[in-house]
């Protein structure tokens, strides 16, 4: 019997947080079982932010002693740290949105939550993973958690048309990926990440640089569709728009931030001795992202679209980053994906306050709620890239990263493209500000305490790192630094 | 430290009218005034320290901003930017206090605190493009003067004919965004090639050589950060904003902007362009004059044509702006002198004229030129003072317009005849307009109102208080130039110096600069 049969303790820790979220997940499943009225299980938000608390503690109690796990498929290290705690807030943020959200609805139940933290579980482990099954099975989990919650207010057309989309176009994306693993196993004999970049290293036993080209192309190809890059992106707004809009946000950050995660993982370790192959290739998608999400939103009329193609438009912000392939890159990525979840969620959370999201509706808000509106206003300022704005921040980064990389022709039209995208982020504010309010609209009614805990922390989070940038800079070098 | 105060206090400003004042029009008024006054103080206490050296760095603070990249919050002022902060204060005392019946009728839920506020950050905003001695602080500051005027325009401007107010707004915030963010990448790479941001750190690199930039790199650096200037400035081709902008404003707010916010550019491309890509700046002068030809008879001719009083100041602005750009493209003591002179008396002139047709919109609720005439026999005071800065703007000997213009035409001259011939006829175009202007607006009979012929009210005591330290001024920098030109000079020769450009001439020429800047005094 082989030493190594059963993990060690230190191994198990390291994978606590995916354990706890599973357990209170099945635990919030199993207690509303045994409650049918929902007045009986009023304590359902307050169990899922435990469970996610304990999930972060548990995420900084271990990251302090960073290491491999089961047989080198986890790995543990200040990046992992970073995006477990990033996905694990937002899901927080998540559940203090949902929670008014679907009361008002009266569409509250433990499934909510339970999927919620199960989508969690897929993106920590996408975080940890160092091996392409893990990959897989993270996706995997985060995905199909993902495709309910979509769905979750299932007597609305528009909800069902969003998850049915989500499925069958991820389901594909999905498809690619796992022949792209396929490919590569295949090609390498090997399916851990550290291992594969041995093989590509050596050129003695390294497979046929085409074939494993297009096996990196086809699992680039599946995780683009999750970070809705072009041109795998047509899904996003048709989803955000349909889903509810605290799902929204949580699928334009949480899934959003840990395939990124993969895709620094994968390309950074797995695949860098191809990368002047991939390379290439990446800055043209990121190029093609900017410019697609930013022109495409100009046209649109809804709020909730127009912030799904805003989605579309910043992940190839970040695809410039990463394209820059440097350490500085990585640390702007994750800046930037920390930034960018704040103030988008920001922005989805008054929304979530809404019943219509045209841009219509927002109009006069500024005489109706001018709290509301000024939140508002923060967000998108962030999101315009205005200074003293976190997004400003975020934006300097990615572009500085770019020039340093000497990609001058990319960082030029991305700054122009983040330039027209003012056009549209200016529209709400100017709806909210200079539109007199519709006939016969009242005042309205103030904002749950939860929700406005999120507006107000998250626009504390934008404005403060719009000033004084370096904690979260430093943070997120120090994490990138482990990675190569 | 004042220069710090003179940021800071507008700002507490700011925050007390957008929050505590929000709806009390009269407090937010005297606070919004207070501040304003209390800042304009604080830049005064800055001239004894500048004019003594001019080309150091007065008041200067320089405090760690962010670890990496090392950005500093360093602030100082030289002899070049000291005026301009004194008058950015100055006319945005003037403007709140311009606004005080505007505000007055405002009722509360369009928040008359929140537009005196606004105000305030403007001026902070602009102290701060003029104080930054750190590019990137720069460019943050130059970036957050947008705000202050999407908001003002948004919200409390008027449509006028063709253009919405949100339009203009809209439309204004996308052009100087988006061309200044390419000047965003220009100042990562200089940052990338130097190691810091620090303005007189680059500057000294450069003259010591560590630190070159190669004609091929410095033609796309020039071109984003021209780009965000002449966009600022505004410069032929690319003015088509400006018009918008300034017909649909408040009163208040024009006065600020039109009479600050070009200056944005024009001291932009003194400050950074020239000194830092000087290669690519001689490369492209031909260009830019044109440009700025253009943009001086292309001013004045659409000037002429104009209907609306305030469109017709933005025209104005256009052509005059345009003498600003060819003094600095001059590469000459003189050009610059000029330049630098006339960016203050074009704000306080602009500013003035601004200013009459407030009054005259106040008076008859319309800006088109067509609906007035007739004023002066019943408002004299009024139509002598528009006639008296309508003089000064055309550049009348002896005010303070003619200084800078005559100093821009002889650096010109030196440097390349054509440009200063074609440059002179604007001088005459800007005659021609501002004085039919004048004809048709003030002379004639008098226009028929609602109620049968229009009466206009003279001047109140309180308009008088708002439009005479802008008079003066008028006069004192048209008969006494060389207190306030000798510390721009100074650092002019500066300019030309670290650009070691003072040599060359177009046109063969030998007057030492030194003789050239006491003639022209």
């Amino acid at each position: 019997m082989p030493t190594n049969a059963l993990p060690a303790p230190e191994e198990m820790l390291r994978f606590l947080p995916e354990m706890l979220l599973v357990l209170f997940a099945i635990g919030l499943m199993v207690w509303e079982a045994f409650h049918d009225d929902p007045s009986e299980r009023p304590g359902m938000p307050a169990v899922a932010i435990i469970a996610i608390g304990l999930a972060a503690l548990a995420t900084i109690f271990v990251g302090a002693n960073p290491g491999l796990a089961f047989r080198r498929m986890l790995v543990v290290d200040g990046f992992t740290t970073f995006f477990r705690l990033l996905t694990l807030s937002v899901g927080a943020l998540t559940v203090l949105t949902a929670n008014p959200f679907l009361r008002k609805r009266h569409a509250e139940s433990g499934e909510f939550y339970s999927l919620l933290l199960l989508s969690l579980v897929g993106q920590s482990l996408m975080a940890a993973s160092n091996e392409l099954m893990m990959v897989f099975l993270g996706i995997e989990i985060s995905s199909i958690s993902s495709y309910i919650l979509a769905g979750y207010l299932r007597d609305n057309k528009f909800a069902n048309e969003a998850a049915l989309k989500y499925f069958l176009l991820g389901s594909f994306a999905t498809g690619f990926l796992l022949y792209g693993i396929a490919w590569t196993y295949g090609l390498t004999g090997v399916t851990n990440l550290s291992d594969i970049a041995a093989v590509l290293g050596n050129p003695d036993i390294a497979p046929n640089a085409m074939m494993m080209g297009a096996a990196a192309a086809m699992i680039l190809a599946g995780l683009c569709f999750k970070i809705s890059a072009a041109p795998f992106q047509v899904w996003a707004p048709d989803v955000y728009q349909g889903s509810p809009s605290p799902v929204s946000a949580f699928l334009s950050a949480a899934p959003k931030a840990a395939a990124f995660a993969t895709i620094l993982r994968l390309f950074f370790t797995a695949f860098d001795p191809l990368a002047d192959r991939w390379l290439p290739l990446l800055g043209a998608v990121a190029l093609l992202t900017m410019i697609i999400g930013n022109c495409a939103a100009l046209w649109q009329t809804d709020v909730k679209r127009i912030l799904g193609y805003s989605s579309i438009a910043n992940a190839g912000y970040v695809l410039v980053a990463v394209a820059a392939h440097s350490t500085l890159g990585i640390s702007a990525v994750l800046f930037y994906l920390a930034v960018y979840s704040i103030m988008n969620f920001g922005a989805f959370a008054v929304v979530s306050l809404r019943d219509e999201t045209d841009v219509k509706d927002f109009d006069g808000l500024a005489r109706r709620n001018p709290g509301l509106a000024a939140l508002m206003t923060v967000f998108l300022a962030s999101l315009i890239g205005l200074p003293l704005t976190a997004g400003f921040f975020g934006k300097f980064y990615i572009f500085k990263s770019a020039i340093d990389a000497e990609l001058y022709w990319l960082a030029g039209l991305g700054l122009l493209a983040s330039a027209i995208a003012a056009y549209y982020y200016l529209r709400i504010i100017m709806a909210m500000y200079t539109k007199p309010a519709a006939e016969g609209s009242e005042p309205l009614p103030t904002p749950a305490l939860s929700v406005q805990a999120v507006l107000w922390i998250g626009a504390a989070a934008v404005l403060g790192i719009g000033m004084f940038p370096s904690a979260l800079l430093d943070w997120a070098t120090k994490s990138s630094a482990l990675l190569r | 430290m004042f220069l710090l105060f003179s940021i800071l206090i507008p700002l507490a400003g700011f925050l007390a009218c957008v929050t505590l004042f929000r709806r009390n029009a009269s407090t937010a008024f005297q606070v919004a005034l207070g501040t304003s006054g209390l800042s304009l103080l604080t830049t005064l206490a800055l001239v004894p320290e500048v004019t003594q050296n001019p080309t150091r760095l007065a008041s200067a603070l320089d405090w760690n901003w962010i670890s990496y990249p090392p950005i500093h919050f360093h602030l100082g002022v030289d002899g070049l930017s000291l005026w301009l902060i004194v008058a950015t204060a100055l006319l945005t005392l003037i403007a709140i206090g311009s606004a005080s019946t505007y505000i007055g009728a405002l009722p509360e839920e369009r928040n008359p605190g929140v537009f005196l506020g606004w105000l305030l950050f403007l001026q902070a905003a602009i102290t701060g493009v003029f104080a930054a001695q750190d590019l990137f602080l720069f460019y943050v500051f130059f970036e957050l003067t947008l705000v202050p005027c999407l908001f003002l325009m948004g919200q409390w401007g008027t449509d006028q004919g063709g253009s919405t107010r949100t339009g203009a707004a809209v439309q204004f915030f996308l052009y100087t965004f988006a061309a200044s963010i390419l000047m965003l990448g220009g100042i990562i790479y200089v940052f990338l090639k130097s190691g810091t941001f620090d303005y007189r750190n680059i500057l000294s690199q450069l003259a010591a050589g560590s630190l070159r930039f190669t004609p091929a790199e410095q033609a796309p650096l020039f071109l984003a950060f021209f780009l965000a200037f002449a966009v600022k400035t505004p410069l032929f081709p690319f003015h088509s904003w400006q018009a918008n902008a300034y017909a649909t404003s408040p009163t208040a707010l024009t006065i600020v902007m039109a009479g600050m916010m070009g200056k944005l550019g024009t001291y932009g491309l003194l400050r950074f362009v020239l000194p830092l890509f000087p290669t690519a700046a001689r490369a492209h002068v031909d260009m830019v004059s044109s440009l700025a030809i253009l943009a001086i008879l292309y001013g004045g001719l659409m000037a002429i044509v104009q209907p609306n009083l305030k469109r017709l100041l933005a025209y104005s602005s256009l052509s005059h702006l345009g003498f600003v750009v060819l003094g600095i493209f001059s590469f000459h003591q003189n050009g610059l002198d000029g330049a630098s002179y006339q960016m203050v008396c074009h704000a306080i002139t602009t500013g003035a004229l601004f200013l009459m047709a407030g009054y005259l919109e106040s008076r008859r609720q319309s800006s088109e030129i067509a609906d007035f005439g007739g004023i002066a026999t019943q408002a004299p005071w009024l139509s002598s003072a528009f006639l008296f800065v309508a003089l000064a703007s055309s550049g009348l000997p002896m005010l303070s317009n003619f200084v800078g213009e005559y100093l821009i035409l002889q650096g010109a001259a030196y440097t390349g005849m054509p440009y200063a011939v074609a440059a002179a006829v604007g001088v005459i175009l800007s005659a021609v307009y501002l004085l039919w202007a004048y004809q048709r607006t003030f002379l004639g009979k008098p226009s028929q109102g609602a109620a049968g012929e229009q009466r206009y009210l003279d001047l109140e005591p309180r308009e008088v208080l708002l439009a005479a330290p802008l008079l003066a001024l008028t006069l004192w920098l048209g008969i006494q130039s060389p207190p306030f030109l000798g510390p721009q000079s100074a650092v002019n020769a500066k300019i030309l110096e670290q650009t070691k450009m003072n040599v060359e001439f177009r046109v063969n020429n030998d007057t030492p600069n030194e003789t050239a800047v006491a003639n022209a005094d």
